[in-house]
């Protein structure tokens, strides 16, 4: 070590880098406090982002490194793909995004697990190779379940839960194996087909975790698959001693975990049961209810009729908005019906759409002010007092059958009581039931209008007839 | 690595998950999807990690394993905070100009 680094008995290089890393956790956790506000939320950004670049530098300029072709390639490579993926991917696109970063992550850590085992095999006591092992196991598992999710979102994999009997005896056998397997390679840290065996499990586990999962219960996974991601980014830490990848792990896993329980709660089910109940499923075989009372089906025009005359309105926005992309068409209605003199709120149910704050991204986008939007508890006291709701593409999280129907398999889940406004539009392509598969009495009510169509189209249509008279 | 590391590693990640969850559950639902584009862009911090294994030249092997690494978790670095950038920015307040 070349005296010009010391000062003071401290090598700015070695101890500089170690230094860079700690600033980085703090503003890590400061930044993510900035999330707390809308007002504050960039600002947080920023300074999570500057934490990334100190540690950055402070790592390519430590001691560690000696070569940096590959460095510079890779950076590159990462670039010129990350650039495009936060740049032009729509918003309605994000489930997909989100999907496949977790991918993206699970790979380097797992990438970075094999180079430690195969380099350092010889030298690792038995918490490190627990520590890369753990880390192996989650970062294969996250990136074929991730891969599984991001085709299943985007339609290349069948979307419906692919079941079969026996299914979660065979997956707990699966992780019950890994497990072992992991146990003997701490025992014998030399026997690198264990390693491979390790390896191979983690990829087959990913899959076997998502195949089971359906659409609607996407949210959940997106979440675990979060979690994973950041359990695995710690184990690195852990194994390569670097305390920011455990409070980054940390967060990353805290944060997927968080959002989990949070959704499940939403649904009114537990972990367990969105992990091993495949709801879809279940639900598709039971005996269907039938509808019990009339269809109303209005055009735009009657919807229009409606609308002028109500003086407030709720719009509960679904997955069926994102399909459709009819979240600017949403806003030009409701900016319409604003300049009548009618009050527009928007109601967010907390599992609408197919992640976390799904909605509320796509209505920011298409230029919604964010304090017209309200969460579920904030809202539905309200329909009662609403004159029209219009739902957009919505179906279970408005089922009353959730509320007053013991017998139905969705039971309990909190719902948007939109049949308690004096009036619905329901837009919808269909009478097909949602993805739970339970029919949904909304759609017969007397207070019920069911307008059919491509929901971008009959909001352009119901504005157009909105303008014409008003 | 020695036990009494590995504890004090443990320390580390039992304090950064209390901290965590404090201040995740003050997350609005509002923000669920810019948090998880966050905390997505921070756990490419295995970035580091990847580039000492890219750059400490102990095999060609293990250099390419870390390349693709570095690749991937930049990927995850650049467009996480990018996205979530443009995300946050379409958070807005309307001005009511029209009341």
């Amino acid at each position: 070590m070349s005296a010009h680094h010391l000062i003071a008995g401290i090598d700015l290089r070695q101890e500089g880098y170690l230094f860079t890393l700690l600033i980085a956790s703090v503003l890590f956790l400061v930044g993510l406090r900035g999330l707390s506000r809308s007002e504050t939320a960039r600002r947080g950004m920023s300074l999570a982002a500057f934490g990334m670049l100190l540690a950055v530098m402070g790592t390519l300029l430590s001691r560690k490194i000696v070569t940096y072709e590959w460095i510079i390639g890779g950076l590159i490579v990462g670039t010129v793909i990350g650039v495009p993926m936060g740049r032009w991917i729509p918003m309605t696109k994000m489930p997909e995004r989100i999907a496949l970063s977790h991918a993206f992550g699970g790979l380097a850590v797992a990438l970075v697990g094999v180079a430690e085992y195969f380099n350092y095999s010889q030298l690792l006591g038995p918490f490190d190779i627990g520590a890369v092992g753990f880390e192996v196991l989650l970062g294969t598992m996250t990136f074929t379940g991730s891969l599984m999710a991001f085709g299943k979102l985007l339609g290349v994999l069948p979307g419906r839960p692919q079941t079969f009997p026996g299914q979660n005896t065979m997956n707990l056998t699966v992780l019950a194996v890994a497990l072992a397997v992991l146990a003997i390679l701490v025992a014998r840290p030399d026997r690198h087909a264990l390693f491979i065996t390790l390896l191979v499990i983690g990829l087959l586990l990913g899959i076997l975790m998502v195949v089971r999962i359906g659409g609607a219960d996407m949210p959940v996974v997106i979440c675990l698959l979060n979690s994973y991601a950041g359990l695995a980014a710690a184990a690195t830490g852990f194994a390569l001693n670097v305390p920011v990848l455990i409070v980054c792990g940390a967060l990353d896993g805290g944060s997927g975990f968080v959002l989990a329980v949070h959704m499940s709660k939403a649904m009114n089910r537990s972990f367990r049961n969105v992990i091993f109940g495949a709801f879809g499923a279940v639900a598709q075989t039971n005996p269907m209810t039938k509808y019990v009372g009339v269809v109303r089906e209005g055009s735009p025009e009657d919807a229009a009729e409606l609308l002028k005359l109500a003086g407030s309105v709720i719009v509960v926005p679904g997955y069926g908005m994102a399909v459709a992309q009819a979240q600017h068409a949403v806003r030009d209605l409701g900016e319409l019906l604003e300049k009548n003199g009618t009050i527009v709120r928007y109601a967010i149910h907390p599992v609408a759409g197919r992640m976390p704050g799904h909605m509320n991204v796509l209505l920011a986008e298409a230029n919604v002010s964010y304090d017209q939007l309200y969460e579920l508890d904030l809202i539905n006291g309200d329909f009662q007092r609403t004159d029209v709701s219009i739902v957009v593409g919505a179906n279970d999280v408005v089922n009353p059958a959730a509320r007053d129907t013991p017998g139905s398999p969705i039971y309990g889940m909190p719902i948007l009581d939109v049949d308690q406004s004096k009036a619905v539009i329901v837009l919808k392509r269909s009478m097909k039931p949602g993805f739970a598969g339970v029919e949904n009495d909304l759609f017969v009510r007397p207070n019920t209008m069911m307008v059919f169509g491509d929901a971008k189209k009959t909001l352009a249509e119901i504005a157009a007839a909105v303008k014409n008279e008003g | 690595m020695e036990c009494q590391n590995f504890l004090i590693l443990l320390y580390i990640f039992a304090l950064a998950v209390f901290a965590g969850y404090q201040v995740i559950s003050k997350v609005p639902q509002l923000l669920h999807t810019p948090l998880m584009a966050f905390t997505n862009a921070i756990s490419g911090i295995s970035l580091v990690a990847s580039l000492i294994i890219a750059g400490e030249g102990r095999n060609i092997a293990s250099s390419i394993l870390g390349a693709v690494a570095v690749a991937a978790a930049s990927i995850n670095v650049v467009g996480g905070f990018l996205i979530t950038d443009r995300m946050l920015k379409m958070f807005k307040k309307k001005e009511k100009t029209e009341a």
